[in-house]
């Protein structure tokens, strides 16, 4: 185990009191004059090992979020800090790089990230055990099957030893079985790891199903427009009474937040 | 890519019931068993087609192609439509393939192209490459010379013969120079259009693992970039082979070697069409070998690796 390579973000992570925090974040597109405003005044704070989804009927720009988040982009306004350096993400598709096999995806990762080369197939062994991929290592990402190659991707976002994963709807293309078990698998390696997870969603008995505080965005701009702390215990099924109930509550919300849009 | 099932999120309303007994009974070993299942179920089996049989699909038909075409040709020899110092016959241009090799000068006139064609072909490598990299990656580079470089590759190489020769004299060199005008732009537009092509979506993954700059070059956009930039490396051989067949047919001297050009310059030079089909046989042959012996089998590897080669 790499505990020692762990225990540095982690402890800045503590240090700090957040995995991440998003303070008065504003971002808009476009030029000068025809801006439009995407999100606005956004403040979310994600504390060590915590489990936050964000939801949002499309157009609310939590995907942009995250993409701030990842630093893939800059705010327009506001502030936002991960202590421990740069987050790891998770797209919707796979992307997982063709020309090499699933382990050394993983590898590639784990190079970046600066872990000497004699380190990297066990590490990477061990990162596909995780996601009870074992026998995958020489595997070609055409030979996995979809909810195989979100595992991959899993095990390489992990590979990059961040305290914070964002997930960027990374199950919203798979069929509902293997989602279903994809979300089992994530809890665990979520309780497993203690990483913090930032988790964007437009599905609200998913955001119900994982997270720990669920973050209800508006749309167009985004802004924060309320917060559940989910006290179910886990291992939670999506069909569980208590999330179901949850997840009434929080549809009547959003869908009082989309129906603003059509009065004007 | 291998199809996977996929069933659009329908949302908030989604009505999932499970059929399970015990609920309670969530184990990890059970989640794994499930797990390994859906993977059995799910995972693309793949089949290959015994060797035996994509030979015979493969090398048949082109087998067949040939023979018609010596049968027809044969028979216009026949048929007299042509005088026979025009229209020699397939045996007689065997022949003189033949005592091309009995003489032993049939290798030295295909290694002199060859070799010189590799050559060239190589050096073409080393500077289309960084170029394509360049035009593709600095916009000031390509909006200065991307233009220029489309359009060398449709000017015909045999028109910078006659400059070659003025700079270089009749000389190796100025072989050489025809050669890499006609092969660079190919193999620069080639990496350009494999580089443009490359889905944004693995250059943000490269990006958040943080394979960015000089890594992110080589880890991320050139394999990526690969498929296009070999499809440039074809058609800058084909572009090299075309050159020197230009360059050679026209430059003659006792100071050049003697490669298929010159041999077909020779065979019209003495009135010879049997020399005249051979060496362009010959010119032909070396082309079909090349590429099915180099860029046919480097192709089908790449695809394949990356699941994008369709079993025909």
């Amino acid at each position: 185990m790499s505990t020692t390579l762990l225990s540095t973000p982690a402890d800045e992570q503590v240090e700090a009191g957040y995995a991440a925090r998003i303070s008065h974040v504003s971002k808009s597109f476009g030029r000068a004059g025809r801006q439009q405003l995407v999100l606005d005044d956004i403040s979310v704070d994600v504390a060590p090992g915590e489990f936050v989804t964000l939801l949002g009927a499309s157009g609310c720009g939590k995907s942009t979020l995250l993409n701030l988040v990842a630093g893939l982009d800059k705010p327009t306004s506001g502030t936002i800090d991960v202590p421990g350096g740069r987050a790891a993400l998770m797209f919707q598709e796979h992307a997982l790089f063709p020309w090499l096999t699933a382990g050394r995806n993983i590898e590639l990762a784990l190079k970046m990230r600066g872990l000497p080369k004699s380190e990297r197939r066990q590490e990477a062994e061990r990162l596909l055990e995780l996601v009870r991929l074992g026998g995958a290592h020489g595997k070609r990402v055409h030979e996995l099957s979809g909810g195989m190659r979100q595992r991959v991707a899993l095990a390489r976002a992990l590979a990059q030893d961040s305290r914070l994963l964002l997930m960027d709807e990374p199950f919203a293309a798979l069929d509902a079985i293997t989602r279903d078990v994809l979300h089992e698998e994530l809890t665990r390696v979520w309780s497993e790891t203690k990483v913090s997870v930032l988790f964007v969603t437009h599905n609200v008995r998913e955001a119900v199903r994982l997270a720990q505080r669920v973050v209800l965005l508006s749309s167009r701009p985004g802004r924060v427009a309320r917060e559940w702390r989910v006290d179910i215990p886990q291992p939670r099924r999506i069909e569980d009474a208590a999330v179901a109930n949850l997840s009434i509550e929080i549809t009547e919300q959003l869908r009082g937040e989309i129906r603003r849009h059509g009065q004007h | 890519m291998a199809s996977t099932e996929t069933t659009k999120p329908s949302g908030a309303g989604r009505d999932e019931t499970s059929s399970e007994d015990s609920p309670e009974q969530r184990s990890g070993n059970d989640l794994a068993g499930l797990e390994a299942g859906l993977d059995a179920l799910e995972s693309p089996t793949a089949t290959r087609t015994p060797l035996g049989r994509v030979l015979l699909g493969k090398a048949v038909p082109p087998l067949v192609a040939v023979a018609l075409v010596i049968v027809l040709w044969q028979l216009a020899y026949s048929l007299n439509l042509k005088e026979d110092y025009q229209l020699p016959s397939p045996l007689q241009v065997g022949d003189a393939i033949r005592d091309l090799w009995l003489k032993g000068t049939l290798l030295d006139f295909v290694w002199t192209s060859v070799s010189r064609g590799l050559l060239g072909f190589v050096v073409a490598i080393a500077i289309g490459t960084p170029l394509g990299l360049l035009v593709a990656k600095v916009r000031f580079v390509r909006a200065a010379i991307g233009p220029i470089l489309t359009g060398l590759q449709s000017l015909p190489s045999v028109a910078w013969v006659p400059a070659a020769i003025i700079w270089f004299g009749l000389t190796d060199s100025m072989i050489y120079a025809v050669v890499l005008l006609g092969a660079v732009p190919s193999i620069a537009n080639g990496l350009v259009s494999g580089i443009d092509q490359v889905p944004p979506l693995y250059l943000r993954a490269g990006r958040v693992i943080g394979a960015t700059g000089f890594a992110g070059v080589r880890h991320v956009l050139l394999p990526a970039a690969l498929p296009g930039y070999l499809a440039g490396l074809k058609q800058g051989w084909a572009f090299s082979w075309r050159s020197l067949m230009a360059a050679e047919i026209i430059a003659h001297s006792p100071d050049l070697g003697a490669g298929l050009g010159q041999l077909l310059e020779n065979g019209r030079t003495y009135q010879d069409m049997s020399m005249v089909l051979s060496a362009i046989l010959l010119i032909l042959v070396v082309g079909i070998a090349i590429d099915l012996l180099v860029f046919a089998p480097l192709e089908r590897r790449v695809l394949r690796s990356r699941g994008l080669l369709v079993n025909r």
